[in-house]
């Protein structure tokens, strides 16, 4: 059973490769957490890039990018597979939102969020609402199979804007 | 905090695209996209489940295009919509699943003039955007209620996560009466 990080807990910092580079052995542009403090981040993680449930759940996102804008928040995508795989990923269904390889050490960040599945050796499908700080305000936990859609996470962004607190 | 449920977040109303009995025990709202295959498998299985439920079931079909994904949606969509004002709704939303081979704009036209639709009228409305806004409108409501994708169905207003082939489905919805 994961432990999954909730709300009020700061939000472990990663640097995670967001792009493939022209070759193994290059690193690609990475994003760094901590560097995005100053607007809200939403982290997708998801078992695996191609499978059926996740593509139509990045698809989601990826129509949502507008309204993520005007939430002031970016929503990123993370999964154990590759930056190449990821690459190839992307441009095969044309989204623009970034994916990250949580890939070495594998699911280490995933780890920190308490959303590995060490019998299955990927992630759950899990997310987190981040804020400006950098303090996870909401988190959910989806079952496996279900695509958990975006309602949650866009309530979760408008109560940040408004300021509503939870204790 | 947050409920995690998915429920309507517009209820079933008076300008909702409705088919069949409006006060049936049974209420399957689809949100589609017609240019999606999985709508369009979709698409004879709720006539299956209508001809079996017959007046126990009213289908509700609300417009969610996913344009980044699909070049034609947005404009299938939006003729829908043109097609309503002729009173040819389910004539035009029936047509475009069975041709979704073809649904760029001269084909979608070509469609509307089969339903007595001018073309004058209806290329100018398309390019008026005259219904961007109510297709907008009915995007965001089934974002706001947790639609995850498409065919997303709400069933009595709670999104319905199982199986939507026939047989489970007619089983699901047959133990609800």
């Amino acid at each position: 059973m994961s432990n999954i990080l909730t709300a009020g807990t700061k939000a472990p910092d990663f640097n995670l490769q967001s792009t493939a580079g022209t070759s193994a052995g290059d690193a690609g542009e990475m994003i760094k957490l901590s560097d995005l403090r100053g607007k809200n981040v939403v982290l997708a993680f998801y078992p695996a890039d191609w499978s059926a449930v996740c593509g139509d759940q990045l698809a989601l996102y990826n129509e949502l990018i507008p309204m993520f804008d005007q939430l002031d928040a970016q929503l990123i995508g993370i999964s154990v597979d590759s930056a190449f795989c990821h690459q190839a990923f992307r441009e095969d269904r044309n989204y623009k939102i970034s994916l990250l390889a949580d890939f070495e050490p594998k699911g280490e960040v995933a780890r920190q969020y308490g959303v590995y599945r060490d019998q299955d050796g990927f992630t759950e499908r899990a997310l987190f609402v981040i804020d400006a700080e950098g303090t996870i305000r909401w988190s959910y936990l989806s079952p496996m199979d279900v695509n958990p859609g975006a309602n949650h996470i866009l309530e979760a962004l408008k109560e940040i804007k408004e300021g509503v607190q939870h204790d | 905090m947050t409920d995690n449920g998915n429920d309507l977040s517009i209820p079933v109303n008076e300008n909702d695209h409705i088919q069949g009995n409006p006060d049936a025990p049974l209420v399957l709202v689809e949100y589609g996209d017609y240019e999606c295959i999985h709508c369009r498998r979709a698409y004879p299985v709720i006539k299956k489940l209508q001809r079996h439920l017959g007046d126990d079931l009213c289908f509700v079909f609300r417009n969610f295009p996913l344009g980044q994904s699909h070049p034609h949606a947005q404009h299938a969509a939006e003729a829908s919509e043109i097609a309503d004002q002729a009173g040819k709704f389910w004539e035009y939303h029936d047509h475009l699943y069975e041709h979704q081979e073809a649904l760029d704009d001269a084909s979608l036209q070509a469609y509307a003039e089969q339903f007595g639709i001018a073309a004058a009228e209806f290329s100018g409305s398309l390019e008026n955007e005259e219904f961007r806004d109510k297709v907008q409108k009915s995007f965001l409501s089934g974002v706001e209620s947790g639609v995850n994708g498409t065919p997303s169905f709400f069933v009595n207003g709670s999104r319905y996560d199982g199986d939507w082939e026939y047989e489970p489905f007619i089983a699901y919805l047959s133990s609800l009466k």
